[in-house]
């Protein structure tokens, strides 16, 4: 039913709009309640005659989650009609927290890991002194290790509320 | 260009890739080794990340040194060949990188030590001509940050610590720093790769000394006397330690050529 769709080229732009939705639709695999556009690791998406070219960037060199986050593309789409999808990684611009959707932070910030504080190119980001406690709102909250439950993490815990929280490191 | 000319570039090229591709997979490697059995889960945790970093580096460099392999070539090498399926007098790791880790002082002062020396590698490295080698460099680059700083403060916690762990961190920094030298004296393959790859070597053997002094004057170590220094590693040249690593490493593959899990 899509050959068509596939076929028209250039693509209409409707088209190229769907795609962008089904992907906000697909989640990163460790942390379901954000989306792969939200995480800015979609970065681009292209027509070819007959196929369709999804560019993605990895968050960390050794991110186990790529291969998993490339399937999960190519099912969505295909569920979606779409044929002939090509993932392409893409390691230049380096990927950055300065990516992430303001909705991303938010949902992120729902569900109890505090959001990147700051801006990459601003380098007092590895310095960065107040992380709030996505628990209590508090600003008192210390840094216990740089490293947390996944390389993109850092481990803090809350002096006020005295809660642990994982932090997503500006990057 | 004549055709042994464009032979010997690919070389050079794929030397070069493969020497930065051992060295991290090799400094992985070791580091993964304390999976579960580190001092505290947290630090646990933070090596077994930093392992992770390296070993995705790694695995970018390979891919590229595959694809160069691949051009113009009948038989077909992949990531996975190159890591599992060459000998230890083919790797071209630092021999820092293969070195036992000892115990926590010397695990800590080893990856500052080469960490540091990534930095600034990397840091100029993201300015080469090879676009792939750049870009492998620049998302390496902000990993790295975090290895520097996450070892530094490790080195400052135990040199400016207890007398037990001061004297753990004096007898480290002495016995690793004849591996240091080789760091900052160019192979064949580095300097035949001048014209796309330009690192001024004696600048970053300053930047890296300088970061190193301030890191060691926080824990009141001192940089050791001017010693006689290994080297061989980046040509092949090892301990005999990388052996017992690849013999673990590369074990599955031999014995089942192809396995996949």
């Amino acid at each position: 039913m899509n050959e068509q769709k596939i076929n028209s080229n250039p693509p209409a732009f409707s088209e190229t709009c769907e795609a962008w939705n089904i992907l906000s639709s697909v989640n990163d695999p460790e942390i379901p309640v954000i989306s792969i556009v939200d995480l800015g690791i979609v970065r681009d998406v292209k027509f070819h005659e007959e196929m369709v070219e999804v560019i993605i960037t990895p968050t960390y060199s050794g991110c186990p989650a790529m291969d998993f986050i490339g399937a999960n593309i190519k099912q969505a789409l295909t569920e979606n009609g779409f044929k002939n999808i090509k993932i392409t990684h893409r390691l230049s611009p380096a990927w950055t927290t300065d990516w992430m959707t303001d909705e991303g932070k938010q949902k992120l910030k729902a569900f109890g890991i505090a959001p990147p504080v700051g801006k990459s190119f601003d380098k007092d980001y590895l310095e960065t002194q107040e992380v709030e406690c996505p628990h209590c709102h508090s600003l008192n909250t210390q840094l216990i290790s740089q490293f947390g439950s996944t390389s993109c993490k850092a481990l803090y815990q809350c002096n006020n509320c005295c809660e642990p929280f994982d932090y997503f490191k500006c990057h | 260009m004549d055709s042994e000319a464009t032979n010997n570039a690919k070389k050079d090229l794929v030397n070069y890739a493969l020497f930065l591709a051992d060295s991290s997979l090799i400094m992985g490697h070791r580091l993964s080794e304390w999976t579960g059995h580190g001092p505290m889960i947290e630090q646990d945790i933070a090596i077994t990340n930093i392992a992770l970093d390296l070993i995705g580096q790694a695995r970018n460099f390979y891919q590229y040194a595959a694809e160069v392999i691949n051009i113009q070539n009948d038989k077909k090498v992949t990531e996975d060949d190159l890591a599992y399926l060459r000998d230890a007098n083919e790797f071209k790791n630092l021999l820092i990188t293969e070195l036992p880790n000892g115990d926590w002082a010397f695990t800590i002062s080893k990856l500052f030590l080469f960490s540091t020396w990534q930095f600034y590698f990397y840091q100029t490295l993201i300015y080469s001509k090879d676009e792939q080698l750049a870009a492998i460099a620049e998302k390496s680059l902000k990993e790295v940050t975090y290895h520097v700083i996450w070892s530094g403060d490790w080195v400052i916690r135990l040199g400016d610590g207890t007398e037990e762990s001061k004297n753990r961190m004096k007898k480290a920094v002495l016995n690793l720093w004849p591996y240091t030298g080789e760091m900052f004296i160019p192979a064949a393959f580095e300097d035949n790769l001048k014209n796309s790859v330009s690192i001024n070597f004696s600048n970053m053997q300053n930047d890296w000394i300088e970061k190193v002094k301030l890191v060691f004057s926080e824990a009141t170590l001192s940089i050791p006397e001017k010693m006689w220094m290994q080297s061989g590693g980046k040509n092949g040249v090892h301990t005999e330690h990388l052996g017992y690593i690849l013999a673990e490493m590369q074990f599955m593959q031999r014995a089942y050529p192809g396995l996949e899990w």
